[in-house]
């Protein structure tokens, strides 16, 4: 095997090991310094097991990955505000808790105003070791908490805000918010009449605008490697100030999908190109997670019933799909998303 | 000391001696004075260990307190009117999680159409979100009803909000006393939260609750106001121990010592009340007043025993619920369930009108008369009212109404004319 150029991204992970077909890096590969926080009888099990998320949910998966790295990062100092959603829910069924940590849900729209109020107060009572999380669905995040974040962003306050973007409001029953992608079937987008499905806007790409207000730190994660994952964690840990991690988590109940394949689905939309992995510095892209083997959208769409219109036997919907495709290459194009040939 | 200052410097001074240590601020008139006030006292270094936050809504400033209140801060902010609604969800969440925030509203009308000017819709508004809602009758009670207020919300961890009416309170130049550091140090101690967002000890805080539990959470929170009803009273005694002076308690009563008729009324509009109830005593009407000062809880049993011995009440409020009628009234009713008194209801002051004492005189002689309606808007204009009933009538298309009424109003804007 000849040995790769390392990436340019923040990853843990120097070398690829090309043995799973995939970047997948199994823990027994690593030595104990690289593995993941979840491998260590010492992880901290923020979110607790016994939480009633869905079969699959990507969500969870993505809150106890990125919880435990924080926790490991700030050696357990750590609280959470959650804004109402899934995660909120799912965990935290009166009056049961999956929470080991300290937690607070206020409201829907607020999760950034409450960390930031959080922030303050552990500054001004002297305790500035303990670092404060903020997270949110793309509902929270993208719509109607949406002020708020701007404002926490633009103050610089010393918060960490997580989105856990599943696309859609899941909690409420599947219905479209702004970081629905097109066509996607929800309950407010039904795949019926001449053009099924959500419509072909301009988009809203929450990690730009947050990139916009020139914060210290901004990534995109996905579920997919929980390695890099975790690695930008830790990495936003380490920073003051605000900070934003937008991480793709599918959810099988709202996009049609098997439980078993949130991971591998997960995988194809980085891989498509239609969900960029980046990292960003003071409002410039710091470095990109590189697609190894490009795929067609069509290879992600088609796991996934939210847009089975668009593949209808006989009628595909050939004009979409390549829209779509025209998405995913310019985000390829636009965050540098291929990995160049040899060049040493 | 006491000296001549603004309403509103001297609530930003009062609220700097209670040793705010997180304070948010969004601009919204009336109220913006106080928060310039307490942000300038940060930044000269006046008032240490805070933080004064400016944010990007009333939304935005209610949740930073909210948040700060859970990690263990003492927490203030203020707001008004189209401000209050805007945080109205997190004013019921404030109160659904028991954080002792301490917020000042300085009331102004509700639109549309926008109105800057003060009544008490803002304040009606948020009256069930579960907040103490102490009403000032003057700058210097607001002073000291904010000092007491701090007091209140941590001892009950029960939100609580000083309402004082906008301009006639807030932009007032008046002399008043400013009580001194130590004073307020002796009489309100550091905040100790019930709870706190603590690694060392983690709660949940926040969490889903289904209808296995609402209603025991919900009366919860109503027995907690019940608490307030004799908490206020003691507070405010031994506010009176250390500062001599009287403020506050659940409501103040004048000149009732026989009096067959009561003005009851929330807030600064008392003053000239009481001017008016002197006038007719002295022309041999029996008539008192009746200052509500803690409008939630609502003093349902004090209030009643004070009312036992009259005749009639009548309710002067800056408020309307359209399709029922006054707020205060009915509340008024309830205390007097059963006792077969009239209660009448005068909706004064709406969007800033001056209730000037000629007017409130006239209705309250109608009243000792028993020659009031049930509910009366005081000093309605029925010319411009017709003309715009009459143009609706006659016209679909009749134009926005505020627009219309303006016109009405304005010499040479004759709308038949058009």
């Amino acid at each position: 095997m000849k040995e790769k150029r390392p990436t340019e991204t923040s990853s843990s992970q120097r070398l690829k090991f090309y043995q799973t077909g995939t970047h997948t890096v199994g823990n027994r590969l690593l030595d104990e310094a690289r593995r993941t926080v979840q491998a260590s009888i010492n992880r901290s099990n923020a979110i607790t097991s016994g939480h009633r998320a869905c079969q699959g949910c990507g969500e969870a998966l993505g809150a106890r990955y990125v919880l435990d790295a924080a926790m490991r990062a700030n050696d357990g100092q750590v609280v959470a505000v959650n804004a109402t959603g899934c995660l909120e829910v799912f965990t935290t069924p009166y009056p049961e808790t999956s929470w080991q940590i300290p937690w607070l849900h206020s409201l829907f729209g607020n999760a950034p105003a409450v960390a930031t109020g959080v922030a303050a107060a552990l500054r001004i009572k002297g305790n500035d070791n303990v670092k404060v999380i903020a997270q949110g669905g793309d509902g929270g995040t993208t719509d109607i908490g949406f002020g708020c974040l701007s404002g926490m962003f633009e103050r610089n306050d010393d918060v960490l805000y997580v989105c856990y973007d599943n696309e859609a409001y899941m909690n409420t029953g599947v219905q479209r918010s702004s970081a629905t992608p097109p066509a996607a079937r929800t309950a407010t987008t039904p795949a019926v009449g001449d053009a099924p499905g959500n419509v072909f806007g301009t988009g809203k790409f929450v990690p730009l605008i947050a990139m916009a207000h020139n914060i210290p730190y901004v990534a995109t994660a996905s579920v997919a490697d929980l390695h890099d994952l975790e690695a930008k964690v830790t990495k936003a840990m380490a920073i003051e100030g605000a900070r934003y991690i937008h991480i793709m988590v599918p959810c099988p109940l709202g996009w049609g999908s098997a439980s078993q394949d949130t991971i591998r689905i997960a995988r194809l939309a980085v891989e498509c190109g239609l969900f960029p992995l980046f990292e960003a510095e003071h409002g410039r892209v710091a470095g990109a997670y590189k697609i190894r083997r490009k795929v067609p959208v069509e290879d992600y769409l088609r796991t996934q019933k939210r847009f089975a219109h668009l593949f209808r036997s006989g009628q595909e919907d050939t004009e979409r799909i390549a829209q779509l495709q025209r998405m995913a290459d310019f985000n390829i194009e636009r965050f540098d998303l291929m990995e160049h040939e040899e060049q040493a | 000391m006491r000296k001549q200052m603004e309403g509103s410097q001297a609530v930003a001074e009062a609220v700097a001696l209670c040793r705010p240590e997180i304070v948010c601020a969004y601009p919204i008139t009336p109220q913006t004075h106080i928060v310039e006030g307490i942000g300038a006292l940060v930044k000269e270094g006046k008032l240490k260990r805070c933080e004064f936050i400016n944010v990007e809504s009333e939304f935005a400033a209610l949740s930073v307190a909210i948040g700060a209140s859970a990690a263990g801060a003492r927490s203030y902010t203020a707001t008004a009117s189209q401000g209050l609604l805007f945080m109205a969800e997190a004013v019921y969440n404030a109160a659904g999680l028991g954080l002792p925030i301490v917020m000042t509203i300085g009331n102004r009308a509700i639109g549309a159409p926008i109105n800057i000017w003060n009544d008490h819709s803002d304040s009606m508004s948020m009256r069930d979100s579960g907040w103490i809602q102490l009403f000032a009758e003057t700058n210097q009670e607001a002073v000291d009803l904010h000092i007491q207020a701090f007091r209140l919300a941590e001892h009950l961890s029960c939100p609580v909000m000083v309402c004082m009416d906008g301009f006639i309170l807030t932009h007032a130049y008046e002399p008043i006393d400013v009580p001194d550091q130590s004073q307020v140090d002796a009489f309100l101690p550091p905040f100790e939260p019930v709870q706190v967002l603590d690694p060392g000890n983690p709660y949940s805080i926040g969490a889903m609750v289904g209808p296995d539990a609402f209603t025991e959470v919900r009366y919860l929170a109503h027995h907690r106001q019940l608490g307030a009803l004799s908490a206020i009273p003691e507070i405010a005694a031994e506010f009176n121990d250390i500062f001599g002076r009287t403020s506050g308690g659940l409501l103040q009563s004048y000149r009732t010592e026989g009096a067959e008729t009561i003005v009851v009324a929330l807030g600064s509009i008392s003053g000239t009340i009481k001017e008016v109830i002197d006038d007719m005593c002295d022309s041999g009407v029996r008539i008192g007043a009746i200052n509500i000062t803690s409008f939630r809880p609502f003093p349902l049993e004090t209030l009643r025993h004070a009312l036992t011995d009259t005749k009639r009440v009548v309710c002067i409020e800056k408020s309307l619920s359209p399709g029922l009628g006054g707020v205060l009234a009915s509340n008024v009713r309830m205390a007097l369930r059963g006792l077969g008194l009239p209660v009448y209801t005068v909706i004064a002051g709406l969007g800033g009108r001056p209730i000037t004492r000629p007017s409130l005189r006239d209705i309250c002689s109608r009243a000792t008369n028993d020659e009031l309606d049930d509910l009366t808007f005081l000093d309605l204009n029925w010319r411009v009212i017709n003309e715009q009933l009459t143009r609706a009538r006659d016209t679909r298309h009749s134009g926005p109404i505020a627009e219309n009424i303006l016109r009405s109003l304005n010499p040479g804007g004759d709308l038949t004319a058009s």
